[in-house]
């Protein structure tokens, strides 16, 4: 029942130059297979990531054998689940490095994440006239709940612009840094951009006037490495399927301090010490926040895909996909008509373009008779489209798995779509 | 495997290039707004209606080209035409790019509107093909709110 793994790799450790991209390829079935008859090349990473056979393998050994309740059984099923459940807390743990597990809340996704902290810190620490400050370049998952916690308490969202490559302009940020400043909400990395923003000096900035910061790492966590102790944020927010885990499962990482005097966001089982109807004790960190039963054998397949990861090491995995991004950047500057959105200095895995005359939606049609997945309309981020004055892009991001190979294969189906528009 | 050329037939490309009655109307006495989110799609549609018949047409927006190319051919088939007649066009041309009946059904009666057939192999689009058409069932309806395709 279980699907084939490719062992080779859990001992092959490639050396500090050398990264093997086709022994790795070997770990992800999906990436065999063809669409429209040619060879599959998944660009649609910062979307969702494919799984490695680790990880599907770890979903079927949790409903083949242990598949049971969390935190309560008194047999030997319980016991083994709860056990994996909270050895994958202790691997997010020590993957962000937080101080201790307490901190390492399951939730549904980074958005679930995000909108978890603006109901419950949001709530009781914003009032009427207060400010919350996040970036031009948020998902729409980094603005709208702050929005309804604005409009909910009559504060206001205010916007640190960008520039024309698609940064954060510093300077203007910390003007905007006031004295009703009660959060900074930032994305580690833009989804629709690939900037990575400069969030050790965002969270010094900010703390020098005691404002807590919240990153939003949905497009961080798998591409550099995190550690929220050293970066020294308040919150952390990352959805698991970005990482090459189960869609359905995320993590909010929050100091314990905060996390302590912050109330319940769900009630339900799981979140309760005891219950009487006159008054309910709530259950201590980080269970205060894990409201019902979670999603047991999701949270189970992002401890597999975090040990995948930290297999093959983020270092490694950073220098190969920032040299792949570089071959995609300079193949696809050259071809006339095409315009990148989104030129940071320091950028990760995201090649957002236009084409002179072709809509992107007519972009990912013709790819896609090539094979060639990728995102185009406005990913989520709206305003960031208006910024750049476009209606929508044609995203190509990158993961660790994609090669050269794939990259000529963008550039020949781009060459194709200029072809069936001349 | 869906042949490219039969979605992005010249006709198509010739109308996304150069739209019809790509314009404001200055005396129209109805308009509605149609958005696709999905892909960021934007249209304005203008008539001119007198007892019920359609007068003249324009609309502004930007879009892909099988929405750009939607637009411009649905206005050019609109003037002369009622409201009813333009009611059992839309219904035909909806069922061809959706597949619900066989292309041959509707092709004959829809005319040069029947290039859109292979919209039917590509479901992802027909809500670029059709958004111009729930704009304009908008606009005769007096909606004031944005269509909205999804």
């Amino acid at each position: 029942m279980m699907v084939r793994q490719n062992t080779a790799t859990e001992v092959a450790k490639p050396s500090a130059f050398f990264f093997d991209v086709e022994k790795v390829r070997g770990d992800f079935p999906i990436l065999a297979q063809k669409v429209h008859g040619k060879p599959l090349v998944y660009l649609d990473n910062a979307a969702t990531t494919q799984k490695p056979t680790s990880v599907l393998n770890s979903l079927m050994r949790f409903y083949l054998t242990e598949c049971s309740n969390i935190h309560r059984g008194v047999h030997q099923l319980s016991e083994a689940a709860t056990q994996e459940y909270e050895k994958a807390r202790e691997a997010v743990r020590r993957y962000v490095n937080a101080g201790s597990c307490a901190e390492i809340i399951f939730v549904r996704s980074a958005t679930e994440g995000i909108n978890l902290v603006a109901q419950t810190f949001g709530r009781t620490r914003v009032n009427a006239g207060d400010e919350i400050l996040i970036s031009a370049m948020e998902h729409h998952s980094n603005i709208v709940p702050w929005q309804m916690l604005c409009q909910e308490k009559g504060a206001t969202l205010r916007i640190v612009p960008i520039n024309e490559a698609g940064e954060l302009i510093f300077e203007a940020f910390e003007k905007l840094l006031g004295p009703r400043t009660r959060l900074v909400a930032v994305a580690h990395v833009s989804n629709s951009l690939g900037t990575v923003n400069p969030v050790d000096r965002i969270i010094e900035a900010a703390h020098k006037r005691n404002i807590p910061v919240l990153l939003d790492g949905a497009q961080a966590i798998q591409h550099l490495p995190v550690d929220v102790s050293d970066l020294d944020c308040d919150f952390y927010a990352f959805s698991g399927h970005k990482i090459y885990g189960p869609t359905g499962v995320g993590v909010l990482y929050g100091k314990s301090e905060l996390l302590e005097a912050m109330p319940p966001y769900q009630g339900g089982g799981d979140m309760i010490a005891s219950v009487t109807f006159e008054k309910t004790i709530y259950n201590k960190l980080p269970y205060k926040f894990e409201a019902g039963t979670p999603h047991i054998a999701g949270v189970i397949g992002l401890g597999a895909a975090i040990d995948y990861v930290s297999r093959l090491g983020l270092e490694k995995i950073a220098a190969y996909e920032h040299e792949l991004l570089s071959y995609a950047t300079e193949a696809i500057v050259r071809m006339p008509g095409i315009r990148v959105i989104g030129t940071a200095a320091n950028k990760a895995s995201v090649l957002s373009f236009t084409l002179e005359g072709v809509h992107p939606h007519d972009i990912g049609t013709i790819l896609d008779q090539e094979g060639i997945a990728i995102r185009t309309g406005h990913h989520c981020a709206q305003p960031v489209m208006e910024f750049f004055g476009v209606p929508a892009t044609a995203r190509a991001s990158l993961a660790f798995y994609n090669t050269r190979d794939e990259i000529d294969a963008l550039i020949a189906g781009i060459r194709k779509v200029k072809e069936v528009f001349s | 495997m869906p042949d490219l050329r039969e979605l992005y037939q010249e006709v198509i490309l010739d109308h996304h290039k150069k739209p019809r009655n790509f314009r404001k109307l200055e005396d129209a006495n109805k308009k509605a707004d149609g958005f696709n989110p999905l892909c960021g799609d934007k249209i304005t549609l203008f008539l001119k209606v007198e007892n019920g018949v359609v007068r003249d047409v324009g609309f502004v927006g930007s879009g892909c080209a099988i929405s750009t190319a939607s637009a411009s051919m649905m206005t050019e088939c609109l003037k002369g035409k009622t409201e009813a007649e333009i009611e059992e066009i839309f219904e035909r041309f909806h069922n061809l790019v959706t597949g619900k009946t066989p292309p041959e059904t509707d092709s004959a009666a829809l005319g040069k509107l029947a290039v859109f057939a292979g919209v039917r192999d590509y479901p992802v689009r027909v809500k670029c093909a059709t958004l111009c058409w729930h704009t304009l069932r908008a606009a005769l309806e007096n909606v004031q709110e944005t269509v909205a395709t999804e």
